[in-house]
């Protein structure tokens, strides 16, 4: 199962503080603005997936028109059972957002609580907190997936929940390093000797220098989620059919392929497409966020 | 503000009226500040096979009121880690720093800090890059309630960057939009935002290049007048020690080798290894006195770098290895700081004598040379 | 260009015209502008400065090592009858370490750390063509030149496990062993302590009159420019202002700078005054002023200077200066 390169660690620490606002400083880097717009479009047909502007009623089988390749009535074509397929890959974009962002919040949260914890106190906590990431560094996703998923029931909540302690250990890693370096700076020895509490210098002083880093690290791992929960979903872990995700559509769509092409490559397409558009974004971040460039 | 002061002869006039005046004449004496007693810092060894290292090897010093002392020494000689201890960022392995004849440890830290404050050498890591200047003041001065309330600490980060010649537009900048320069006089409003009465700088003008450092040490000069403040001024520089200075002590090898009153340090140096200092600084002046004499460094002595040697091989002089009057006894007992003459100490059992003349420079003391046993 | 020292030898170095700038979408960034220098055999000549003066710039210029997209702009710097400003790489590569060597200020940078020092010297000998032996020799040799002890045992160390003095040793010698005819040095000595840098510019100085080498040194730091070179030039906003014997560019400096310069550097001896300030700072490229760059914080500024660039004139002394006020019209 391909992981993507988004463990890398960010060892950027200085952070550049800049004039121009983060937003107009990511749409000024072209991987940004390529990121930004294709999120714009997934997520605005997941939205309208949500408020019931889709073509066709995703579930709705229709024996009658089965295996239609693209036309007007049906834009993507149909399925197997004759559902419309750009209704079903609409409404499973919006399953894979939101799976995606309840994982990335689980792990966002612990990973960082984690990562701030080891990297300001260091010492014994931090040995305890680097341990527990080893261990969950150790075990495979999939495996985790399928223990939860055995022990939970199949439901796109638990496969959030098993994507997200599968990459807390990614974020406690990527937010230790720059806690633990800022930590050291100058400038908060200088607080120290300004005798600020330590209180303050945590929250005013490490914290806000871990920030951008933690936001390049949430962009990318939304794009790492939906495909792991893609992956998960093809391999039947997730919600069992005939629920509407992309990577049941994909599973079914392989053995068809031959016949439909539609049924395959249309999910396929939305997957990339939501993983680019977070990577692309994640990649626009660091890179507005990069002091070299920050006032280009 | 006092009359400008004059210009060594010979050269032009330069740019804007100089505004700081000589650096006022030794204070009466007066009250101790700031007081070092016996200061050791051992630090662990680096890797398993390491040894322990001695970064401070027993320094005592004493800072009167309104007093500037400088602290000249080269790498490794301890300096930095001098300054450290005293503003209690580290703690001493032995030894105790006295604040006001109470020991710094029972102070609480933010009320050490509005005794003492520190400045660095770099600017742009000390000061937090995401904070702007009026950010920064502004929060030193409501965290020690030096104003009561917001919009006073406006009005008083306008005063603090008057105070170090900034313009009022300088508070909404961040570190990264001003010079070196700017930056250090933001850094040492901030210290002084606190309203110390001890200033510690840590090599404040080593970063900046030769117009700016002017600046900075005029700036430091005047500000010490004005606000009756007492320095401990840290630097490898020596011309520049030599310019704010009350007291010069000369730190080797954890310790302080030489001390005095800065005319007499400079001119009449007891220590051989201040001798070398000052011999190897080159002068702005083109008189070929660096090139001309050969070294009577033995060229394969260690770099001072090298210097902190294991706490288990210590015995004798830290500087026989490159000393030039060095006798027996050096080898095998460590001599103590004295007094040689008034208010001037040395390190040295032939303190005073003119080095030997074996190709090198005779380097005469003022003070008839002091053989002690 | 008239020859300053009044000698007839041929420079070992000519830089006419060099300007380099740094190349953006919408166009050339100027950084250092039209700086004409000679050095003959058996000279040193100091280029100094401060932060942004492009000092740096034009010693990597001479040496062909800006990197894209800071490049050459404009005029040219000649080795002997070489030219060098747009020769072929391989050329290029050819001369440095054999003709043209170079020492940096940051040898911990310089040296491979993973490769020991003998080594390192000797494979930059073999690069240019010298026979295993021979190389091995020659190294040995420009160890014991710098005056490091048991040169054997030295060539087997790595460089962190050496000081800064003698890593900077070691990159002399380096630079030495190829015989070249120019040495290039940029701020060698600035991160050493004082004790050291002066053995080192002895070593230097010693060794350069020995072998007649041509020397050009860049530094910030005037005490250094005063003890250890017999020209100098100054450098201010990407122009070469002054230029002339260091004596007499010391003692009656022709150009408002290099006299501010000069008035805010602290000594060692003599009456303890304030410092001379200069107010402002200098300007950044791309932002370089109309007429004199240094007008605007210039004492001696009247109409005229922030209108017209002054050039590079002859004044007495063999010094050079680009300013239209002459010295005896100055105001204190």
């Amino acid at each position: 199962m391909a992981q993507l390169a988004a463990a890398e660690p960010l060892v950027v620490t200085r952070v550049a503080a800049s004039r121009r606002s983060l937003a107009a400083r990511l749409w000024s880097q072209p991987s940004g603005r390529a990121g930004l717009v294709i999120l714009a479009i997934m997520v605005l047909a997941g939205l309208a997936s949500l408020a019931g502007l889709v073509p066709d009623n995703p579930d709705a089988q229709n024996p009658a028109a089965t295996l239609r390749g693209p036309s007007a009535a049906h834009l993507f074509g149909t399925d197997q059972y004759g559902r419309d397929v750009l209704s079903r890959v609409m409404a499973g974009t919006v399953l894979s957002l939101q799976t995606a962002l309840l994982a990335v919040a689980i792990c966002a949260v612990l990973g960082t609580l984690g990562g701030v914890a080891a990297g300001y106190f260091g010492g014994v906590i931090s040995s305890v907190v680097t341990s527990i990431a080893d261990l969950l560094f150790a075990i495979p996703s999939i495996l985790l997936a399928l223990a939860i998923v055995s022990g939970l029931g199949a439901g796109w909540q638990n496969t959030a929940i098993a994507v997200g302690i599968s990459y807390t250990p990614i974020f406690i890693r990527v937010v230790r390093g720059p806690v633990l370096a800022i930590r050291n700076a100058d400038y908060v020895k200088a607080a120290q000797v300004l005798g600020f509490s330590r209180r303050r210098i945590l929250f005013r002083h490490v914290l806000p220098g871990v920030g951008g880093i933690l936001a390049v690290q949430v962009t990318l791992a939304l794009g790492w989620a939906v495909l792991i929960e893609a992956s998960l979903d093809f391999l039947g872990l997730g919600p069992p059919p005939p629920a509407a995700t992309l990577g049941l559509m994909v599973s079914d769509g392989t053995n068809i392929a031959g016949i439909a092409w539609w049924s395959l490559a249309f999910p396929a397409i939305a997957v990339v497409l939501l993983v680019l558009g977070f990577t692309l974004t994640g990649d626009g971040l660091r890179d507005a966020l990069d002091p070299s460039t920050a006032n280009s | 503000m006092s009359a400008p002061a004059e210009q060594p002869a010979g050269l032009p006039g330069t740019g804007a009226p100089v505004p700081a005046a000589t650096v006022p004449a030794a204070p009466v004496p007066a009250a101790t500040v700031l007081a070092a007693t016996g200061l050791v810092k051992v630090y662990p060894p680096a890797g398993r096979a390491g040894q322990p290292s001695i970064a401070l090897a027993g320094v005592s010093l004493n800072l009167t009121e309104g007093a500037c002392l400088g602290v000249v020494g080269e790498s490794g000689c301890g300096k930095s880690t001098l300054a450290r201890l005293l503003v209690g960022l580290e703690r001493p392995t032995a030894g105790s720093v006295l604040l006001q004849g109470q020991p710094v440890t029972s102070f609480r830290r933010p009320e050490l800090a509005r005794h003492l404050q520190l400045v660095s050498q770099d600017p742009f890591s000390s000061l937090n890059p995401r904070l702007t200047v009026a950010s920064a003041l502004t929060e030193v001065l409501l965290v020690h309630r030096r104003v009561p309330g917001k919009k006073e600490a406006a009005a008083r980060v306008a005063e603090l960057l008057d105070m170090v010649s900034l313009g009022p537009q300088f508070a909404s900048r961040l570190p990264h939009e001003m010079s070196g320069g700017q930056a250090q006089r933001v850094a040492i409003a901030r210290a002084l935002a606190a309203q110390p009465k001890i200033l510690i700088l840590d090599e404040p003008t080593s970063a900046l290049d030769v117009s700016v450092r002017a600046g900075i040490v005029n700036l430091l000069a005047r500000l010490r007048a004005e606000l009756a403040l007492s320095y401990l001024f840290i630097s490898h520089d020596m011309a520049v020690i030599r310019q704010l200075s009350d007291q010069i002590g000369v730190m080797y090898a954890g310790r302080f080798v030489e001390r005095g009153p800065w005319q007499s340090v400079m001119s009449s140096p007891l220590h051989p290894y201040t001798r070398a200092l000052l011999t190897a600084v080159p002068e702005p002046r083109p008189d070929g006195s660096l090139l001309d004499s050969a070294d009577h460094i033995a060229h394969d002595a260690p770099d001072t770098s090298q210097v902190q040697v294991a706490a288990s091989a210590r015995t004798g002089c830290p500087y026989f290895p490159r000393c030039p009057i060095r006798i027996d006894k050096c080898l095998t007992d460590d001599p103590p700081l004295e007094v040689v003459t008034g208010a001037h100490e040395a390190a040295c059992y032939r303190a005073g004598l003119a080095v030997e003349s074996s190709g090198g420079v005779p380097v005469e003391s003022g003070s008839p040379p002091v053989e002690r046993a | 260009m008239t020859d300053r020292n009044g000698t007839a030898a041929s420079p070992v170095l000519a830089i006419r015209d060099l300007s380099v700038g740094l190349k953006t979408r919408t166009g050339i960034t100027e950084l250092v502008r039209s700086v004409s220098l000679d050095i003959r055999p058996g000279e040193r000549v100091g280029l100094v400065g401060e932060s942004g003066s492009g000092k740096s710039l034009t010693m990597l210029a001479v040496m062909g090592l800006l990197a894209s997209p800071v490049c050459v702009t404009g005029g040219s710097v000649t080795l002997g009858s070489t030219e060098l400003v747009g020769a072929p790489d391989r050329q290029l590569r050819a001369l440095r370490g054999s003709e043209i060597a170079m020492v940096y200020q940051d040898p911990m940078t310089s040296l491979d750390p993973l490769q020991r020092v003998g080594e390192q010297i000797a494979e930059g000998l073999r690069a240019h063509g010298t026979s295993r032996s021979e190389a091995g020799e020659r190294t040995l040799a420009a160890l014991a030149e710098v005056q490091l002890p048991d040169p054997h045992r030295l060539a087997r160390t790595y460089p962190h496990e050496l000081s800064g003095g003698m890593r900077q040793r070691v990159m002399i010698a380096a630079a030495l062993a190829g015989n070249p005819r120019l040495l290039l040095a940029d701020e060698p000595t600035t991160a050493l302590d004082v004790t050291i840098q002066r053995q080192i510019l002895s070593l230097v100085a010693r060794i350069q009159r020995a072998r007649n080498l041509a020397v050009l040194w860049v530094t910030h730091d005037l005490g250094v420019a005063a003890q250890f070179v017999q020209r100098l030039a100054v450098m201010y906003a990407g122009r070469m202002v002054e230029v002339g014997p260091t004596a007499a560019v010391f003692s009656a400096p022709q150009h408002p700078y290099t006299a501010a310069l000069l008035a805010a550097v602290p000594s060692t001896t003599g009456e303890r005054s304030a410092l001379g300030q200069i107010p402002g700072s200098p300007p950044e490229p791309g932002s370089f002023p109309p007429g004199c760059s240094f007008a605007s914080r210039c004492r001696q500024a009247r109409q005229g200077c922030t209108q017209t660039e002054p050039a590079l004139e002859e004044r007495e002394g063999g010094v050079a200066a680009a300013c239209f006020v002459p010295p005896a019209e100055w105001q204190p």
